[in-house]
């Protein structure tokens, strides 16, 4: 199966888009990627060994947290798995919505 | 200092999209090319602010869209250079949450000032280092095809 690999994940993974596997399980995809490509190991888990919480593993079009069998999802050749960091952030102004402020009555 | 090269469209289309989702935050992709003193972008991508319980100070693209971001880059033959979001009445620096919730290292982080409705400063940051523990953002000059818009300002 194929890895589609982002941006700042590359340079751990020799360079490369996308890397091609053998595996029959999202987990066991993952542990080949990073037997081949160690240094994406801390990139993609805490030291306890936890996937870190901003990083998505995405197995064609569904996040591997809310299938039922999660890393133990069976895959084949056809599919694919990409790494997708979150992204998200804002102003942190304070203050208003902009509309629909509340009213208090004094 | 790192240098975001955009072409004029795509900086007057993230500035637009800012201008279009005032009073609340927008968001995109920017799709592009590595060049030696720092991306060369192409083109960008909206994206829907996910986070419409307090979407006038955060953002969120959904991770499935960027899914679908990066496999429209590489149909392309670009890359996820970087993203853009707008600052609604508020300065067009980076906050703590911005970079907390950064994790996308090497890439561009630009951000547009809307003010009144009205677009004003954008500015780009570079997001360093090679860990979530080294992490920082480094100013970078965003040059506008053959115009230079300059370092970010205050």
């Amino acid at each position: 199966m194929n890895i589609l690999i982002p941006t700042p994940l590359r340079p751990f993974a020799g360079g490369q888009n996308v890397l091609q596997v053998e595996a029959g399980t999202v987990g066991e995809a993952i542990h080949a990627l990073t037997g081949a490509h160690p240094e994406l190991r801390r990139h993609l888990f805490t030291p306890e060994g936890k996937l870190r919480a901003f990083v998505n593993l995405y197995l064609n079009e569904d996040d591997i947290r809310y299938l039922p069998d999660k890393e133990n999802t069976r895959v084949s050749a056809a599919d694919s798995l990409s790494i997708i960091p979150s992204i998200a952030g804002g102003s942190d102004r304070r203050g208003g919505r902009g509309f629909g402020a509340m009213q208090i009555n004094p | 200092m790192s240098i975001l090269r955009l072409p004029r469209f795509v900086y007057d289309e993230i500035r637009a999209h800012g201008e279009e989702t005032y009073p609340h935050e927008c968001c995109g992709a920017l799709l592009g090319h590595p060049a030696p003193e720092g991306w060369r972008i192409v083109a960008s991508v909206r994206a829907d602010n996910t986070r419409t319980d307090s979407a006038h100070n955060r953002y969120q693209i959904a991770p499935v869209e960027l899914v679908h971001i990066q496999r429209t880059a590489r149909r392309q033959g670009a890359e996820i250079a970087g993203f853009y979001h707008s600052h609604p009445d508020h300065p067009p620096q980076w906050s703590p949450t911005d970079f907390a919730e950064a994790h996308w290292l090497g890439s561009s982080y630009v951000i547009t000032e809307v003010a009144q409705g009205k677009a004003g400063r954008t500015n780009s940051f570079l997001l360093a280092g090679t860990t979530e523990e080294d992490k920082h953002f480094e100013d970078e000059a965003i040059v506008m095809d053959d115009e230079s818009i300059g370092a970010p300002s205050a």
